[in-house]
């Protein structure tokens, strides 16, 4: 689904990512985890192509089609969803005509007409009852004056309305209670398919409690150093990341 | 004159001096506007002795004025004499099928949704008077007359109900309010009558454009809004055509007068032509509107959606005489290109319990130009008035200006104001939070920018609201990328 190949990414001259490698088959979840600045937030942002990114060399390959030359809006319809880790304030903007614009703009681009108003209020109760988010979020302006757990289950909630086949979550799990990060896990579990795939970004093993990772890898000075089952994971919660660094001699 | 008159007069013919100082040196060519001129106008309608002694008073008036100079715009001078004031505004060209008419024209019909023979009617091509829209016109003036209710044109009125509109005629704008306002008064072409008897709630939206197809009012229009006693009216001002006149002076008045418990409701969606990209041509849009809540516990509300003309100079404002009574107003002013516009409101309060309340929400694009200039005056006689002002700038790309120039006089101390202001960019975080979701540019700028006025867009009847989106999308298109 998705091979990132000897990927170079720089912000203002300084890079970032170096040599980055990754493939993603439809039906894993990959954790990606590692000590803050070593590029994890930069690589979800080059994958949906987000500006301000110089990328010198390598390339991304997204269901076969490579997607470096493609806008973020067209990495969108092609099913590449990034839950934020800051969702941004929309005032006057409802989640619900958020997603309605959402929905039938990529229904445009497929020839489609727009979605009729009973399939769509259908397809909002069905996904709402999933992240059990209440209706009165709804209407609402968007994410404004939302609680961050808040504003992350509805970023669940979103992802489960436009059902990608690469969903990144980064860093969902910051800043959310125990009881919000076992629902936007169950959220995450319930739309977890064979034809899907999810990146996940975290400091923490405790996500990966409820999303369980079929690959965990280390990422550290802008690639990935060290890759493993889940166990890897709970290594790294009981040692902490200096150990790779020592066997990596820095 | 009684108390209260002294009052009104104050606060209708004082309010230049409030931060809107005039200092221009200005000639003005007497040459195109002369006493011959305002007789041959007045003669060519026929009209009464007094009314033909009201425009020649307002000319002298004009004459001694100076054209003001304190708003936040330029342009060229205006020359005066090269206006044409009576025959020549609407003389336009009668196209013989709609594939003669401008391309970029029909394409904005279009966008627009405009119905194909309204098109032509708009385009300037000649067509039979639409059997169609005959019969609608003939259906609601019988509904309207049922009710008595007068909508007809001011000169139409000023032959039928010649008292009516002697009585009201200048009572809240007079001649002497300001430059552009006695210019109107000597010269005002055409424009709407309105009378809503007492008790009576208007059964359907007045609309201009029931109007429109019957005559051309020129660029001096007059309208004139009386709501007796219980009563109640939404008038909507529609400006659907995006006229291509060039550099043309259009200054109008707009009088309001609300009786007690009466309501009157004012919507307008102005988008003449705004000049080309570049900032050539384009209408200069010098409007004075303004209120009275003559009667206790009246209520008049402002709602305007501004996204045309190259200069737009307007304060559609409240006179709050009566105890109780209530002043709205709810603006959107978008501005692209080298758009310039200075508008806000003034709310003047002068009963006891009177309250008012401004939303005004800027947009600017481009090289363009956006102030807010808003005055709240809260008279001695006002007391426990309230006022809530908010006024919200949104700024698209780096080399257009937002304004605000709040005004506030308030004379007594039981006053309650309040007011709140943002300044606020279209950010890359929030085009790129879009961009993410599937939305492309151009639609996540509208997504972003219809939410950014939701406030005053659900203040307006909903086909007008919607017309107001889609005017908003094409002003603004190509503003970002």
């Amino acid at each position: 689904m998705l091979k990132i190949t000897n990927l170079h990414a720089s912000i203002d001259d300084k890079e970032i990512l170096k040599s980055f490698n990754i493939e993603v088959k439809p039906g894993e979840i990959h954790a990606i985890m590692g000590p803050n600045g070593t590029g994890k937030s930069t690589l979800a942002n080059v994958i949906t192509g987000r500006d301000s990114y110089d990328i010198s060399e390598g390339s991304i390959i997204f269901k076969g089609e490579e997607i470096l030359e493609l806008s973020p809006d067209e990495r969108a319809r092609l099913g590449i969803f990034l839950a934020f880790q800051y969702p941004v304030e929309i005032p006057g903007v409802s989640t619900t005509n958020f997603m309605k614009a959402a929905i039938n703009e990529r229904r445009k681009h497929q020839g489609l007409d727009p979605m009729k108003a009973a399939e769509f209020l259908k397809l909002m109760k069905e996904k709402m009852a999933l992240v059990e988010i209440d209706q009165k979020f709804m209407s609402r302006s968007l994410n404004e004056g939302f609680s961050g757990g808040e504003k992350k289950r509805n970023e669940i909630f979103q992802m489960a309305m436009l059902e990608p086949s690469l969903a990144i979550l980064d860093e969902t799990d910051s800043g959310l209670d125990i009881d919000a990060l076992k629902i936007v896990s169950k959220g995450v579990n319930q739309l977890r398919n064979k034809d899907n795939a999810f990146i996940v970004i975290t400091h923490y093993q405790r996500l990966l409690d409820y999303i369980v990772p079929d690959f965990v890898h280390v990422m550290y000075d802008g690639r990935i150093v060290k890759s493993g089952n889940k166990d890897l994971a709970k290594e790294l919660e009981a040692r902490g990341y200096d150990w790779i660094k020592e066997e990596l001699g820095v | 004159m009684t108390k209260d008159d002294q009052i009104l007069e104050e606060a209708t013919s004082g309010e230049y001096k409030y931060g809107f100082t005039s200092n221009i040196e200005q000639e003005i060519a007497a040459a195109g506007l002369s006493e011959e001129l305002v007789r041959f106008i007045s003669a060519k309608k026929n009209e009464p002795e007094w009314l033909l002694a009201y425009r020649l008073k307002a000319f002298e008036i004009w004459q001694k004025m100076e054209e003001p100079s304190w708003a936040h715009v330029n342009y060229p001078k205006i020359d005066f004499q090269a206006i044409s004031y009576y025959a020549a505004p609407k003389d336009r060209k009668k196209l013989n099928s709609l594939d003669e008419a401008d391309p970029e024209l029909l394409r904005t019909y279009e966008k627009l949704g405009i119905p194909i023979e309204e098109q032509k009617i708009l385009a300037g091509v000649a067509v039979d008077f639409v059997m169609d829209s005959e019969s609608v016109f003939t259906s609601f003036k019988k509904q309207l007359a049922e009710v008595g209710i007068i909508f007809m044109s001011i000169s139409e009125a000023v032959q039928e109900y010649p008292e009516l509109v002697k009585q009201y005629l200048g009572t809240v704008v007079p001649p002497r309010d300001n430059f552009y306002a006695a210019l109107n008064s000597a010269v005002f072409s055409d424009g709407s009558f309105v009378y809503i008897p007492k008790g009576v709630r208007c059964p359907m939206e007045l609309s201009t454009y029931f109007r429109i197809n019957a005559e051309n009012t020129g660029q001096f229009e007059r309208t004139l809004i009386v709501a007796e006693e219980g009563s109640y009216v939404s008038y909507l001002e529609g400006c659907t055509a995006p006229q291509r006149d060039e550099n043309q002076l259009h200054a109008a008045i707009v009088e309001l007068i609300a009786m007690d418990n009466a309501e009157i409701k004012y919507s307008t969606v102005q988008n003449w032509y705004p000049g080309d990209k570049e900032g050539k041509g384009g209408i200069f849009n010098f409007v004075t509107k303004r209120g009275l809540c003559q009667g206790i516990r009246s209520k008049i509300s402002w709602t305007q959606v501004e996204t045309g003309s190259a200069v737009t100079w307007k304060y559609p404002s409240c006179i709050l005489k009566g105890d109780y009574s209530i002043g709205e107003f709810y603006s959107v002013a978008v501005t692209n290109n080298y758009q310039q516009a200075d508008t806000g409101t003034k709310m003047i309060h002068i009963g006891k319990n009177t309250r008012s309340r401004i939303v005004s929400k800027g947009i600017s694009a481009g090289h363009s130009e956006n102030s807010y200039r808003g005055l709240v005056q809260i008279n001695k006689t006002a007391e426990n008035a309230y006022n809530y002002s908010q006024c919200d700038s949104m700024l698209m790309g780096e080399t257009c200006g937002a304004h605000t120039f709040p005004y506030l006089e308030i004379k007594n101390k039981t006053a309650k104001v309040e007011h709140e202001a943002t300044t606020s960019k279209i950010g890359e975080d929030q085009l790129f939070y879009c961009n993410q979701r599937g939305l492309g540019d151009e639609e996540a700028v509208h997504l972003i920018v219809n939410g950014f006025c939701k406030e005053v867009f659900k203040e307006l009847p909903m086909e007008f609201a919607v017309e107001a989106q889609k005017l908003l999308e094409i002003s603004l298109e190509g503003s970002v990328g």
